[in-house]
């Protein structure tokens, strides 16, 4: 029989995009590296904190980062940061002066598109930094380019004294593939000089910078068109010369093995001369970029005829699937029925609150109430707009509920006029951007209670430490941020702040009911923690006694995953009204005893369980 | 391309699919292959939809199977394993856990789970073999086992010996916890039995 072989070399090792990046950030002697979590990216700064030998730190948001990274580079460090794609908006104020006073020590933003949108409030192009604040663009393909393109980014932002973003999408983030590593090189930091002309911004000093931004520009151009990151692959059938960078290239290359292909890493500035040429050797050039015709209408405004998103989708992933019928119609050719089955009806299963989530009690609450208008943020709470809740009515980007609850209450009309207005946020979302809002909030005197669900974990993205959890990016022990405190010296009256364990409907309701009344801010926070992390501790599970079961559904409404519905009826009531029954069982053995349920119902049926019993399907399985 | 291998691995977050994708894949590295390996599991520890494409061979560029193109469906759900069917190629297996996981949005009577996910599949002509994973996975005394049930299942169908990846599973949980060795290889074995008699490399 033979056996396995032993566990790889070090020197080839199966990594994901991130696993990749973080280890050639290792390599490349880094000594400070910061993120705010964000998926895709977050395992970039998770897997780094277990390297050696550099500072590795969660950042309130990503625009600290940034910073952190930048002042790390001012003292002739190499620095990185990672965010995902919205949180380079976040981060963008810092970046467009960061390209005025150029940098240091190597200074690498590696930032994550969501294309797809597997999780995430919105799909951009994060190509599009690189044109506005004139900075280099590496475009990875796969686990082995993000390992290479990350040591080469380094060495390009210490040529060019410039921040290089290093591109990367889900696709590359999330894909595991096997990758050549190897050790690391330290990088001694020269040390910072005293030069205000350099790192003081004002006009004064600015100014006479600006051109050194296009020099630099100009030097990035002839990179690019002398660079192996960007190379021309044959093909014998030349109908169809494809241009592409970072993911594409693999799915083109799967779909049209014959076909010449232009492959951009370093793709912005781009390599429009190499270009040019390279579309003089094929019939028709086609670009394949996710996912805005970027390079498609730079190659146009240089004059190269070239189809893009007029054959191609602007949306979404450009999977095999996609290319080879859009590549048959440009063709001219009939696109083949599929052999295979069609795709089948299934119901859909979003992703739902987990068994016991404390946040459970709050929109349970919320679905109870009427007449709120509730401004929601970012985070697993943003799970209250589904079922069987529905009661989140916004989301927009990481702390937005406190401006626009704000906005609502001073734009609403008399068609509003009775309505409470009330913002849901996170720990994490409210000290990355929200309490800047409830300080515009109490400052301008807005009449909105803020349900600040405070569950000691960046909850949606794997539980990650903040400021509210005491422990920093090792788990080690920090200074803790007291919420009630915060909010205080935010402006809320002592009075109008409020901790509720939201495990206590009645508490919690009260507490709603009474602070939206009152026409000032208030702010109610929410004490349990994030079931998923490791210190939360389950409490004896329940079940429900059949016989004494009436079918109400109460237990349903509150939305916990372990509750299941085992048969269903009908009942007549006195005032001849027809109602649905739900009866139900919990499934015990994922039942951590939180005791939600049991509060609405109203016959008493659900009762703490007997030792171990068993069961017929998984729920949620905790680490 | 036809020397790559495509398995389709598909479940519900939380029951291990990406666990069992990655030992696969360790199986194939094992043996000097090239391998590839992406999921689509944003928000999936949330009890939503999971899938894990593994690809493997001599040379693997795009990280995605394809619609029509997996050798090889791995349904830790029944009625995941109907979802993703359109994914099998004509002629590919699909190896299905007919224990069920029932989500809210069926639990409030907003949708159906379908009567009988796997005669679905099998009416639209689909080769599947089926069986209680999650209950054989009790019998041995831990639902957790139900991920190496799978693999178990699946372990005569590949282009390599099934011995390769039992050993992966083995050495997987062996440098954890050494107790949980037995426990694995009887799951193992007992995923293999479940679909014994029809076995046929893909």
């Amino acid at each position: 029989m033979p056996a396995t072989q032993p566990v790889p070399a070090a020197a080839r090792l199966f990594l994901s995009g991130n696993d990749a990046v973080a280890r050639a950030v290792w390599e490349a002697g880094t000594r400070v590296a910061a993120a705010y979590p964000g998926t895709p990216s977050t395992e970039i700064l998770e897997v780094l904190a277990r390297y050696p030998d550099l500072y590795t730190e969660w950042s309130v948001n990503e625009k600290v980062a940034l910073e952190v990274a930048l002042g790390a580079s001012m003292v002739g460090a190499r620095a990185f940061c990672a965010m995902k794609h919205v949180g380079l908006n976040v981060a963008s104020d810092a970046l467009m002066t960061i390209t005025v006073t150029g940098t240091e020590g190597g200074l690498v933003i590696a930032v994550a598109d969501d294309v797809g949108m597997s999780s995430s409030q919105n799909e951009q192009d994060s190509r599009y930094w690189g044109r506005f604040a004139h900075v280099p663009v590496l475009e990875p393909a796969d686990s082995q380019e993000a390992y290479a393109m990350t040591l080469a980014a380094f060495d390009l932002s210490e040529r060019l004294k410039s921040p290089v973003i290093l591109r990367l999408t889900t696709r590359i983030c999330h894909v595991k593939g096997v990758v050549q590593t190897g050790g690391r090189i330290e990088h001694e930091p020269a040390g910072f000089v005293k030069d205000p002309r350099h790192w003081v911004m004002v006009p004064g000093n600015a100014k006479p910078r600006l051109p050194s931004m296009f020099q630099r520009e100009a030097a990035a151009r002839a990179e690019a068109e002398a660079s192996p990151l960007n190379f021309q692959l044959e093909g014998s059938d030349r109908r169809i010369g494809f241009v592409t960078s970072g993911p594409t290239f693999m799915h083109v290359r799967d779909a049209f093995p014959d076909a010449p292909v232009f492959k951009l890493g370093l793709s912005c500035p781009p390599p429009l001369e190499s270009l040019r040429a390279f579309a003089a050797t094929v019939d028709a050039v086609l670009v394949v970029e996710e996912t805005e015709p970027l390079l498609e209408t730079e190659m146009k405004a240089a004059g190269i005829v070239c189809h893009g998103k007029d054959v191609l989708p602007r949306i979404g992933e450009l999977a095999p699937d996609v290319l080879e019928p859009a590549v048959r119609r440009l063709r001219g050719e009939a696109v083949p029925e599929p052999e295979h089955v069609p795709p089948q009806q299934v119901f859909p299963r979003p992703p739902t609150m987990c068994v016991a989530c404390p946040h459970l009690g709050v929109y349970y609450t919320l679905s109870q109430m009427r007449n709120v208008l509730i401004s929601g943020d970012i985070g697993c709470y943003t799970l209250g707009a589904g079922h069987p809740w529905n009661a989140l009515d916004t989301c927009i980007s990481m702390g937005a509920s406190m401006g626009t609850a704000l906005g609502m209450d001073k734009g609403r009309g008399k068609v509003d006029e009775n309505k409470k207005v009330v913002a849901v946020i996170g720990d994490s979302t409210f000290m990355h951007m929200g309490m800047q809002g409830l300080l515009d909030i109490t400052w301008n005197r807005g009449n909105v209670t803020v349900l600040l669900l405070d569950n000691r974990a960046v909850g949606m993205t794997g539980g990650q430490d903040n400021p509210g959890t005491g422990r920093d990016i090792h788990g080690e022990e920090t200074q803790r941020v007291d919420f009630a405190k915060l909010c205080e010296a935010l402006g809320v009256k002592k009075d109008r702040i409020r901790v509720v364990d939201p495990y206590q409907l009645p508490v919690l309701f009260k507490a709603l009911r009474e602070e939206t009344k009152i026409e000032e801010p208030s702010v109610i926070i929410t004490n349990r923690p994030c079931v998923l992390i490791d210190h939360y501790e389950p409490a004896k599970s329940y079940m429900v006694e059949e016989d004494r079961c009436t079918g109400c559904g109460n237990c349903v409404e509150v939305g916990c995953p372990a509750i299941h519905v085992t048969r269903r009826g009908k009942e007549v009531k006195a005032s001849g009204k027809e109602v649905d029954l739900s009866f139900v069982r919990i499934e015990t053995s994922a039942c951590t005893g939180c005791g939600l349920c049991v509060q609405p119902c109203a016959p008493e049926a659900i009762v703490h369980a007997q030792p171990v019993q068993s069961i017929h399907s998984v729920q949620f399985v905790r680490k | 391309m036809s020397q790559i291998t495509n398995i389709l691995v598909c479940g519900v977050g939380g029951q291990g699919v990406m666990t069992a994708t990655e030992i696969l894949a360790e199986a194939a590295i094992s043996l000097g292959f090239d391998v590839k390996k992406t999921e689509v599991a944003g928000m999936s520890q949330r009890g939503g939809v999971v899938t894990s494409h593994l690809r493997f061979g001599r040379v693997v560029l795009s990280p995605q199977i394809v619609p029509g193109e997996a050798d090889l469906l791995i349904g830790f759900e029944s009625a995941e394993a109907l979802r993703w069917s359109h994914m099998l190629r004509p002629g590919g297996v699909a190896l299905v856990n007919s224990g069920r996981i029932v989500p809210p949005v069926v639990n409030l009577g907003l949708f159906d789970y379908p009567e009988d996910p796997v005669a679905r599949m099998r009416a639209l002509g689909l080769t599947v073999h089926a069986f209680d994973a999650t209950s054989l996975a009790l019998e041995l005394g831990n639902i957790r086992l139900g991920n190496t049930v799978m693999l178990g299942a699946c372990a005569d169908r590949l282009p390599f010996p099934a011995e390769v990846l039992r050993d992966a599973v083995l050495a997987r949980f062996g440098t954890r916890k050494p107790q949980l060795v037995e426990a694995n290889r009887e799951a193992f074995e007992a995923g293999r039995r479940a679909v014994a008699g029809e076995a046929k490399a893909v």
